[in-house]
């Protein structure tokens, strides 16, 4: 069995679901079931020459939702296209969140990081998942968490939803409950999630990147990465990625 | 299905089409779709002499049929290809070819003198690198560092060589015969044009070298008329390259004097590509009753 593969799935949905941020679930009968969470997908976009990578929110035997933002021309042609249409999509690519069991997660999104870690609430007990977003018009999934059986905290940057903070003022209060975090969202934020935990629980993040091949071959999404016990290098975002250790990582570099 | 077979300097590929440099990596990554023998050949990615970490990201950005890249090199070193990568690429039964960029002309004299004692088929000789501070582009873009380069590798070099020219120059003719007349035995042709994207919120560049290479169907006409331009001027087969997407293309390009093709964007929209630019060849082929591509090459009829 292939590890991924590029094949046609069939879009049954394509729902606007807050400012700029659009719902996909898509069907196919072999490529769905192979993916684990933290794994993205390379959409085919007609008449464009690169693919865009979009993260998995949910997967089942046979279909994938992936909720993304319109960011650029590509993903404003992925939210205009017609429910029955046919998406070629390349997944499930990148190495995801490794979840052991018996462990408390703290999951942590922020904004349109909060879309990929729905599928990995699912694979966690009881997990406490803080959600943060600028306002109340970008709150998005949480009937989703709350359904999946997460314990669910809202916060925004102005006070509109939720409470009034940083998903990291959470995290410090919650920190002695959890014995891991996994966190996807805006770099500042990614940065903010990783100091709290440094020194204390492990962190797992989440990055993004401007890809090519999506694979792996290309090398252009690089990120400056040292594993433990080895010397630091320029790992590919799509293939060692897009999840690393915390710890592992040169955010700025 | 037509005989999709072509011979370069005595070596013969399966197909004409071959993976470009720098798209395809060493490999491993696209046997997941297909075995390797699905191409002709495979350029590897750029090698230096010693391990190179490469530009910092953004390395990547998309223009309008295309895309820019400055990936800077990031490679493991000659040794690190020749001792892990070489061995299993030589078991896909495909003809591979390893692309060589240095910071000086003893590194590509080193280089090319090592691999002369492997099992590569080609030596193809990077000159047209754009998105490294030394080296690279800057042999390839005179006649005179060209013809230097060339004559110092051909001395080291017991492989066919193969010279890889950038369209970054005012006549890529005089360069193609530059390189002939120094020992060259193939041109590949074209490598990146220089170019450049700004994001208008942040005004930065979008790549963080601030340039990259364009590649992709947009450079497509140009690398076609530059083939055109070569095939008149030298005698040398020639591997064309640029933005070929679609079997179409690889007919374009083989009537404007190719005798073998690489393919690299395209690769990144669909990786299975190869599979039908070769359907889509043999088809044309049958039609027109063309019973060996070598027949194709160069017959463009100017006006």
């Amino acid at each position: 069995m292939k590890k991924y593969d590029t094949q046609l799935f069939t879009l049954v949905k394509n729902e606007r679901i807050a400012d700029g941020i659009y719902d996909w679930t898509v069907t196919n009968d072999e490529l769905p079931k192979l993916a684990s969470c933290g794994q993205f997908a390379n959409i085919k976009v007609p008449g464009r020459t690169l693919r865009r990578p979009i993260s998995i929110c949910d997967a089942d035997e046979n279909s994938l939702r992936l909720v993304f933002q319109v960011k650029g021309e590509g993903t404003r042609l992925m939210s205009e296209m017609k429910e029955g249409e046919q998406v070629e999509i390349l997944a499930p690519l990148g190495h995801g969140f490794e979840i052991e069991k018996g462990k408390r997660y703290c999951l942590i999104g922020g904004g349109i990081g909060v879309p990929h870690m729905l599928f990995t609430a699912k694979q966690c007990e009881n997990p406490l998942v803080i959600t943060g977003f600028r306002n109340k018009e970008l709150v998005i999934l949480q009937d989703d968490f709350k359904n999946a059986g997460a314990e669910l905290v809202l916060t925004t940057d102005d006070g509109s939803a939720g409470r009034h903070g940083f998903v990291t003022d959470v995290l410090s209060e919650r920190l002695g409950e959890i014995d891991e975090v996994l966190a996807c969202g805006p770099i500042p934020m990614l940065k903010a999630v990783a100091a709290v935990c440094k020194g204390k629980v492990r962190c797992q993040v989440s990055l993004e990147e401007r890809m090519g091949c999506g694979i792996g071959a290309c090398l252009v999404c690089a990120c400056k990465q040292k594993p433990k016990g080895s010397e630091a290098f320029m790992s590919q975002v799509c293939r060692h990625g897009p999840v690393y250790d915390a710890e592992e990582v040169f955010f700025d570099e | 299905m037509s005989d999709l077979s072509v011979k370069i300097c005595g070596v013969e590929f399966n197909n004409p089409l071959i993976a470009a440099s720098g798209t395809f990596g060493f490999g491993r990554e696209f046997a997941e779709f297909y075995p390797l023998s699905t191409l002709g050949g495979i350029s590897c990615k750029g090698i230096t002499l010693k391990e190179r970490p490469g530009n910092p990201a953004p390395r990547i950005a998309e223009t309008e049929g295309g895309i820019l890249n400055a990936v800077g090199l990031q490679n493991p070193g000659v040794d690190h290809f020749i001792e892990y990568d070489l061995p299993w690429l030589k078991q896909q039964n495909t003809r591979i070819i390893a692309n060589i960029a240095g910071n000086t002309q003893e590194d590509y004299c080193a280089m090319a003198e090592k691999l002369s004692d492997t099992d590569v088929d080609f030596i193809e000789l990077n000159i047209s690198c754009p998105n490294v501070k030394s080296g690279g582009v800057q042999f390839g873009t005179s006649c005179e560092s060209v013809g230097a380069i060339t004559a110092a590798v051909r001395r080291y070099c017991k492989k066919p060589l193969m010279v890889k020219l950038s369209p970054n120059v005012t006549d890529i003719a005089e360069i193609a015969k530059s390189a002939e007349f120094s020992g060259a035995d193939v041109i590949s042709m074209i490598n990146t044009l220089t170019g450049m994207r700004i994001d208008i919120n942040t005004g930065r560049p979008i790549i963080r070298n601030n340039t990259g290479g364009l590649s992709g169907p947009a450079v497509f006409p140009v690398a076609l008329r530059m083939v055109w331009q070569v095939y008149n001027a030298v005698k040398l087969p020639i591997v064309a390259m640029g933005g070929i997407s679609k079997w179409q293309d690889a007919v374009e390009m083989f009537m404007a004097g190719a005798s073998a093709l690489q393919i690299g964007t395209v690769l990144f929209n669909d990786p299975y590509a190869p599979v039908k630019i070769n359907e889509g060849l043999s088809a044309y082929m049958d039609e027109k009753g063309i019973e060996k591509l070598s027949d194709l090459t160069g017959t463009v009829k100017p006006w």
